[in-house]
């Protein structure tokens, strides 16, 4: 059931071999070929963009206002390309090398170096496009460092980067809707994938406007559609991220691959309070500069500004003297965790720990003093300061001010105080190395599938793979598909499979609303949250998750007999909206740590509290749990296991060693 | 930060859909936190209204990080509240006092149809992008990103413009619903770069005449654009706009 069709071959010329050997579509078969693409971010947008280039017809859906909204736009720090324009010994091969090991050894190899041969175009392509990258005064493009590598291969435009790359994008995809090419459905979101013998054909989208269901044939379907974060109710996602459209595909016979590599991300602001919606992220970037740090002794209640230098731990540096504060994500996030339980934890709720730049804006204060010939010995303190000052707004400045925003405190002068949060999950639908899912016809990009992060991402990698798979890789591989695609004609819509899906759907939105219970989707959601946070969260254990099963089934009979959504179906209904998505995630949630509980490894993201090292590292067990976990759905609370092994032929795992 | 709870009154605009009449309803919030964003303030009532059986408040959100452009409310008589360069959902309840009564509208210009209570309709946005907010290169034609120097300083200003989040906080605050900062905001990001030479003249003729034809007003030059905009986005690009107008108009065929 598992065939990964990895092209044979040395890994280096794996890619360019399958380019120059799979099938091609003719410009005027092209036209007669509709694509479905769901789902408006880095992935979506750009391979509804550059498949409209092509000449396929294309429709396009996404459930916000307009394509430009989706989440993609929040991320911040950069984005990876091995350009090597810095110098300093960067390649494909140790992009391709630094994300196997930063996924702790659960990546295939032959996907992940395709991603870092491409990732050399997607630059060269945003730059076509006008995206405003962070240049040098010699009017070239700028790098900094970023988590788990040694070198700058990270490029930037301030702390937006990802805005700017899916503004670029977005640009691209609406030049294909001014031209015809593509038709774009905002507000709208699918629920569901419509198949004809295991066939995909099309999906049933739900007009968010008017409630309204729609049937759309597409020769085939692509899920663009983000990750799954927000079954935790608190994460980085936006409010709107959802699993729902993975989550159908899944029902309808797609493998779920990983699903509990969940990625937290170290540095976010802390929670505040009960009414807390959700998390917002701080750069990974600031950690090029700032440098985390607890009191050395616990429950230390002075301000930070009064703990003196001797009196501080700065644990990151202290524990990995090679990679400092740059350590990667996950290693990171444990970190945290473990001074805070340890109780060493600041701010008011005591989980929290300090980033501070007070040194970066000493250090870049000098260095401005030195740049005007002068000796530091010269300047006064103050003078030093404002310099250093101006130069962190510059670097950073955005985010300081988002950080002001937020918590009313001023990071020029106090240290921020951050803490871990769920932001990114690796796990997500299984797909071959054509980005097919195990339904035919069905594809799945960007964050939405599993393939290229193994059990954790670098930092700057996530919008690397977003608009990897959808300008490079699946522009070719979709034609491999499409190519005999030209014999089938196009299903009507009448067909009772589009029928009878749309029927269902119907069936289930009315099912929702006539509950008329006495308990939000919000509540639902918010527990189902505490007990993934709690249970499958920084860290799990086997009496944690299988406690974690039964609750959540618990909650979901709940939903299913007590949620209350206000409003009609025939309008505009973010509840009803809210209602499916939550539905969705109630199940998901217990896939998760199911997943959990079987891998007894700690592996990346996924910390198992019985398999650590004594130093507190996680440890994998590579003889028993070398292998992709995918699961095929076969009724409720019901999964197949299907394992694809991964093979490693270049390189050789190892424990992860960031010392 | 001193943490303080406060009792508000909130006057707000409820409109059942885009063909019934709005009208304003007071609700009263209670123990709001001053750590909470107006959002959530919003999500508070909108349990409490749900627990009630009322109908909650719709609104358009999605990122709550300040970057997508999602969030449009009118507070107070300003979009996104008092807070300057600040979305709805980057402010904080700590703006506000107890007893205080908050004033919420949505965006209000004939392009921006009302969809429900507090949700417009700005797809007028996506149009006027695709007449022409674009550099037209297809996937795969790109030369190597340091094959064309581009001066840093021009860089930085393309960067400054293109910003811009698309919320149409900028029609709101007009009093003639201009979308001229919106627009100028595109044609600069573009103009400002080498990449965007080649098609310069036609972009910005292009973009003007399909804004026009949306129904937005014309441009005064009362700068409450520049001054509610939450990226600030500097008014001199509506300068910028105005000078690639003309140059383009005089040199069209």
């Amino acid at each position: 059931m598992l065939e990964s069709k990895i092209p044979a071959g040395n890994l280096e010329s794996k890619w360019t071999d399958y380019k120059g050997h799979c099938k091609l579509v003719n410009p005027a078969n092209k036209r007669k070929l509709e694509v479905i693409v769901v789902g408006t971010g880095l992935a979506g947008a750009s391979a509804a963009a550059t498949l409209g280039e092509l000449g396929y017809k294309v429709k396009a859906f996404c459930f916000q206002d307009s394509p430009r909204r989706a989440h993609s736009i929040a991320a911040q720090g950069g984005i990876n390309a091995a350009k090597n324009y810095q110098n300093d010994g960067d390649s494909v091969f140790r992009l391709f090398y630094d994300t196997v090991k930063g996924g702790d050894y659960r990546a295939r190899e032959a996907n992940v170096h395709r991603l870092a041969e491409v990732s050399a175009n997607i630059i060269d392509q945003c730059v076509a496009q006008g995206v405003p990258f962070a240049r040098e005064y010699g009017g070239l493009l700028s790098n900094r460092s970023f988590g788990g590598t040694q070198v700058q291969r990270t490029f930037y435009a301030a702390g937006q980067t990802g805005q700017q790359l899916l503004i670029g994008a977005y640009q691209a995809l609406e030049r294909q809707v001014a031209l015809g090419n593509v038709k774009m459905y905002n507000r709208h979101e699918m629920l569901e994938v419509v198949t004809i013998d295991g066939k995909a054909v099309g999906i049933i989208a739900r007009d968010l406007i008017s409630g309204k269901l729609q049937r759309h044939f597409g020769n085939a379907v692509l899920l663009c559609t983000g990750g799954y974060g927000n079954v935790f109710y608190l994460s980085t996602n936006a409010m709107g991220s959802n699993v729902t459209a993975a989550w159908k595909a899944h029902k309808a016979g797609a493998l779920f691959a990983n699903p509990c590599f969940t990625q937290i991300h170290p540095t976010c602001i802390p929670v505040s309070g009960d009414h807390q919606s959700k998390l917002t992220l701080m750069s990974e970037s600031l950690r090029n500069d700032g440098r985390i740090w607890v009191p050395k002794n616990q429950g230390d209640n002075r301000k930070p500004n009064e703990i003196p230098e001797s009196e501080r731990d700065y644990y990151l540096e202290r524990r990995y003297p090679a990679f400092g504060n740059l350590v990667p994500r996950d290693v990171a996030s444990r970190a945290a965790k473990e001074r805070c339980d340890a109780g060493f934890g600041v701010g008011t709720s005591k989980q929290a720990v300090y980033l501070d730049y007070a040194s970066a804006i000493e250090r870049y204060g000098k260095i401005e003093i030195t740049k005007h010939g002068r000796e530091v010995e010269d300047a006064s303190s103050a003078e030093i300061i404002t310099l250093g000052k101006q130069v962190v707004k510059e670097k950073y400045g955005n985010l300081f001010d988002m950080y002001e925003k937020i918590t009313g405190e001023n990071p020029y002068e106090v240290p921020m105080r951050i803490y871990p949060a769920v932001h990114y999950t690796m796990g997500g639908l299984w797909v071959d190395y054509e980005l097919m899912t195990s339904v035919k016809g069905m594809y799945c990009l960007g964050e939405a599938n599993f393939s290229d992060h193994g059990a954790n991402r670098l930092g700057a990698s996530a919008l690397m793979q977003g608009l990897a798979d959808g300008y490079f890789v699946i522009p070719y591989t979709i034609g491999n598909y499409l190519a005999d695609e030209i014999y089938s004609k196009p299903i009507s819509t009448d067909h009772e499979a589009f029928v009878n899906a749309e029927k269902e759907v119907g069936d289930r939105i009315r099912t929702l609303m006539n509950i008329k219970g006495n308990t939000s989707v919000e509540t639902f959601h918010k527990r189902l949250g505490k007990i993934m946070w709690d249970k499958c969260g920084m860290a799990r254990n086997e009496k944690g998750l299988q406690e974690a099963i039964v609750e959540i089934q618990q909650l979901r009979k709940e939903f299913w007999n007590d949620v209350r959504i206000p409003g009609d179906i025939d309008e505009f209904n973010p509840e009803l909206d809210k209602a499916g998505r939550v539905a969705d995630f109630l199940e998901l949630g217990e896939l998760m740590c199911k997943d959990a509980l079987l891998r007894k490894e700690s592996c990346g993201g996924h910390f198992r509290e019985e398999s650590q090292t004594e130093e507190g590292e996680a440890l994998r067990n590579d003889a028993e749990f070398m292998y992709v976990a995918a699961w095929e759905f076969e009724g409720e609370s019901n999964w197949k296991l299907h394992k694809e092994a991964l093979e490693y032929e270049v390189i050789k795992p190892t424990q992860r060693n960031y010392k | 930060m001193e943490h303080y709870n406060m009792n508000l009154n909130l006057k707000v605009w409820r409109q059942k859909n885009s063909k019934t009449r709005g009208e304003f309803k007071m609700y009263r919030v209670e123990n709001i936190s001053s750590e909470m964003s107006f959002l959530e303030m919003f999500d508070v009532l909108n349990e409490r209204l749900i627990a009630e059986g009322d109908e909650p408040i719709a609104f358009d959100h999605d990122c709550r990080e300040g970057i997508c452009g999602m969030c449009s409310m009118y507070i107070n008589g300003k979009p996104h509240g008092p807070w300057q360069g600040n979305t709805t959902c980057q402010l904080h309840m700590r703006a506000f006092k107890d007893g205080d009564t908050i004033v919420v509208e949505p965006w209000r210009s004939n392009a921006f149809p009302v969809i429900k209570d507090l949700v417009v309709d700005r797809t007028a946005f996506d149009r006027i992008i695709q007449a022409g907010g674009y550099i037209s290169v297809n996937t795969g034609n790109a030369v190597d990103g340091n094959a064309l120097p581009i001066n840093k300083d021009k860089a930085d200003a393309s960067f400054a413009a293109a910003m811009c989040i698309g919320c149409g906080a900028c029609v709101a605050a007009c009093k003639n619903s201009s979308a001229m900062l919106f627009l100028s905001a595109k044609v600069s990001h573009l103009a400002l770069l080498p990449q965007g030479e080649p098609e310069r003249n036609s972009r910005v003729l292009s973009m003007v005449a399909q804004m026009d034809k949306e129904g937005f007003g014309s441009c005064t030059n009362t700068g409450a654009c520049e001054a509610t905009c939450p990226k600030e986005i500097s008014i001199s690009y509506i300068a910028k706009l105005n000078q690639e107008y003309l140059c383009a108009s005089l040199t069209a065929e």
